[in-house]
């Protein structure tokens, strides 16, 4: 795995950016809980150059950068001049969760930057009858068991840094609370910051996934981007919450494979 | 020494059961399952009865505060309280303390400015202007400030609040938060170049920092007495100490539950189940929703991961005589309460702005009654003359207070409202 800093915002918002493979690029954009490298990125490597920034404010060494960005807008620009850096255009861009949220404003906002796009469990919309549950204010424990199927398992050891050695343990919750901080910032407290008015601008074919047995965003939401998104198709995954990619990592990977291969992607 | 009655305001008449039957007493209680208007409109005027009661008795100052959605305490607008008390105590020398109105929920802040400065006004200059950043529970949850954004919305607010009492120019605010292109205070407050500021907090060493720099009074609002408080106010006189600051007690506050009776063991019969509901009921809530996400910051959340602070018990654990045993509670006959309120608290925190909270959780009126009218005839007198030998001017209270109090029935009636 390769890794780079990209400074962007005039130098004053660092981000790293993991890679991995070779192939079309494929852009990752990571939740709430922060990056962390999981079989799913290194399943799509084989098929793909896979390229995984980190969210302003939780590349290492960088904690206050996402200072500089005051809202979403900022954000969005702040993303389009990293791909700039990247020189990525026309990728196919991957989200998670909040990562879906951003993903889905940058290829909303600038068309042309997503050749395709794939949302897992992404927020971004509100229903009152169906409500996503606030993340940030769950203890621990129910924190887990919200976000993943089985909350002892090895997806949610691996996302929540489950360590022995005290150290460890201490800086995987320092990550872990910041990263859901700096995020936290552009969705707070309710995590429908005006997408559905943008949407409609997405050009690109986009596959929505969906953890059947998501716990913090509802699966009709799937049904919520299927109907405003202009090309879209709607894959449920079993044996899995809201993190769908990490516990079943080969069938997800598998789904976007399909979707690129078939055209899904430029 | 000055010291003021301090009240929440909290419901007094909970199910028994209500923490095992709720999640919380703040942000998520039901209302229609716990509460009437009508009997709430009793605790308003019973918990103003109460400050004015002690206002009457000699206290030097009566306080108020702001919290939203909970049955903790639940004065949303302590400057509607503190016009009642501001107004009935015109002629006395008591102070208007607000703890008070919380200014990253209040939008523009300028209200802030605005209302506290016609507290002034109508008390005839005796306001003390507290200004909190406000829990995580009333500022992040109930009114959707984001947690990253809390302190530094905080700082802007009180850097326009201070320029908006003072500025002899109408001027523009072109800040980060807040935008307003005419900043011209009406009214203007009678104390100059302002009233006296404290800032209340928990701990926060940014917060310590913040109030020191800024040469205001430090307020450490504490459940669990002067023991586990003794590190961190330790850690704030060093700020003092390091900033080159004098260190002035009355640069200190503090807040300290007590009970007082004939004997402790009276104290106990009276007062334990009180004290018991307020640890286990008013204080029942997730333990993550003090602490949202990103409501830290990267160098405060490092060092508390790193190094946290010794486990607090649960007080859920705890009993009336555990309370008591550890200093949450000052409580027994009135020469117990004198002896641990000196050692403990205004000597061993060096304190010069006492505040205590006398109405605790149920207590029903009479007996609030009964403990104020306690300590006001058998330990206030005691404590008042601590630190006159050691010759510090308050700064940090109204200027025309400021003098050795005058004994309650002298008390006149020409001196305020003007």
């Amino acid at each position: 795995m390769n890794e780079r800093t990209v400074s962007v915002w005039q130098g004053q918002v660092r981000m790293r950016v993991l890679s991995k493979g070779r192939g079309p690029a494929l852009v990752f954009f990571h939740g709430p809980w922060g990056l962390v490298w999981d079989p799913f990125l290194d399943e799509l490597a084989r098929s793909f150059m896979v390229l995984a920034p980190e969210h302003p404010g939780t590349t290492p060494d960088a904690p206050d950068d996402v200072h500089h960005l005051d809202g979403l807008w900022d954000l969005v620009l702040c993303y389009d001049e990293l791909l700039d850096a990247l020189a990525v255009e026309g990728a196919l861009l991957v989200g998670h969760s909040f990562g879906g949220m951003v993903a889905c404003e940058v290829a909303a906002s600038c068309p042309r930057r997503a050749g395709g796009l794939v949302l897992i469990d992404p927020i971004g919309f509100w229903r009152d009858s169906d409500r996503v549950v606030n993340w940030m204010m769950l203890e621990g424990t129910r924190m887990r068991a919200h976000v993943f199927r089985d909350p002892d398992g090895p997806a949610a050891r691996l996302l929540f840094g489950d360590a022995e050695d005290e150290q460890a343990a201490a800086a995987a919750r320092v990550r872990l609370m910041w990263a859901m901080g700096v995020t936290g910032k552009f969705v707070w407290p309710i995590p429908d910051k005006g997408l559905r008015k943008r949407i409609h601008r997405v050009a690109a074919p986009t596959l929505v996934v969906w953890g059947k047995d998501d716990r913090l965003v509802p699966p009709v939401y799937a049904d919520e981007f299927a109907r405003r998104l202009p090309r879209a198709r709607v894959e449920m995954v079993s044996g899995a919450g809201h993190a769908p990619h990490m516990e079943q990592p080969e069938t997800v990977a598998r789904m976007v494979r399909d979707f690129a291969g078939s055209g899904g992607a430029a | 020494m000055k010291i003021s009655a301090f009240h929440l305001m909290p419901h007094r008449e909970l199910p028994d059961d209500f923490e095992k039957r709720y999640e919380s007493v703040w942000v998520t209680p039901p209302w229609w399952e716990l509460a009437d208007a009508r009997r709430v409109g009793q605790y308003y005027n019973w918990t103003l009865d109460e400050l004015l009661h002690a206002a009457r008795l000699g206290f030097d100052g009566v306080c108020t505060n702001e919290h939203h959605q909970n049955a903790y305490g639940f004065m949303p607008s302590p400057n509607i309280m503190g016009a009642v008390l501001a107004r009935a105590t015109n002629g006395s020398n008591v102070a208007i303390v607000q703890m008070g109105a919380t200014l990253p929920t209040s939008n523009p802040p300028v209200r802030v400015a605005e209302e506290y400065a016609m507290l002034d006004c109508i008390s005839g200059g005796r306001l003390v202007a507290g200004l909190p950043l406000g829990s995580p529970m009333d500022v992040n949850l109930c009114y959707g400030i984001t947690p990253l954004e809390h302190r530094e919305r905080y700082r802007e607010a009180f850097a326009l609040t201070l320029k908006a009492w003072q500025a002899r120019e109408i001027f523009p605010w072109n800040g980060r938060y807040y935008q307003l292109a005419h900043v011209n205070l009406w009214p203007r407050p009678i104390q100059q170049p302002h009233p006296p500021v404290w800032v209340p907090g928990s701990g926060s060493i940014s917060t310590f920092d913040f109030a020191v720099e800024h040469d205001v009074c430090y307020c450490f609002l504490s459940y669990s007495g002067a023991r586990s408080a003794a590190t961190m106010m330790q850690g704030y006189w060093d700020v003092v100490a390091r900033r080159g600051r004098e260190p002035n007690p009355y640069r200190a506050g503090f807040l300290q539950l007590v009970a007082v009776a004939e004997s402790d063991a009276r104290a106990e019969e009276k007062y334990a189940r009180h004290v018991e509901y307020f640890y286990h009921k008013c204080l029942h809530l997730p333990g993550a929703w003090y602490s949202p996400p990103g409501n830290q910051d990267y160098r405060s959340l490092v060092a508390t991961v790193k190094n946290p602070v010794r486990r607090a018990e649960n007080p859920k654990d705890l009993r009336y005589r555990d309370f008591v045993e550890k200093g949450y509670v000052i409580a027994g006959s009135p020469a117990t309460v004198r002896d641990r309120l000196r050692e403990e608290v205004v000597k061993g925190l060096r304190v010069g702005n006492l505040m205590v909270l006398l109405q605790i959780g149920s207590m029903p009126h009479e007996l609030a009654i009964e403990n104020i009218d306690r300590f006001a005839a058998e330990v206030l007198p005691h404590l008042r003359g601590i630190w006159d030998d050691e010759g510090w001017v308050n700064h940090w209270w109204p200027e025309r207070l400021r003098g050795p109090a005058a004994t309650p029935a002298a008390a006149g009636v020409a001196a305020g409202g003007r």
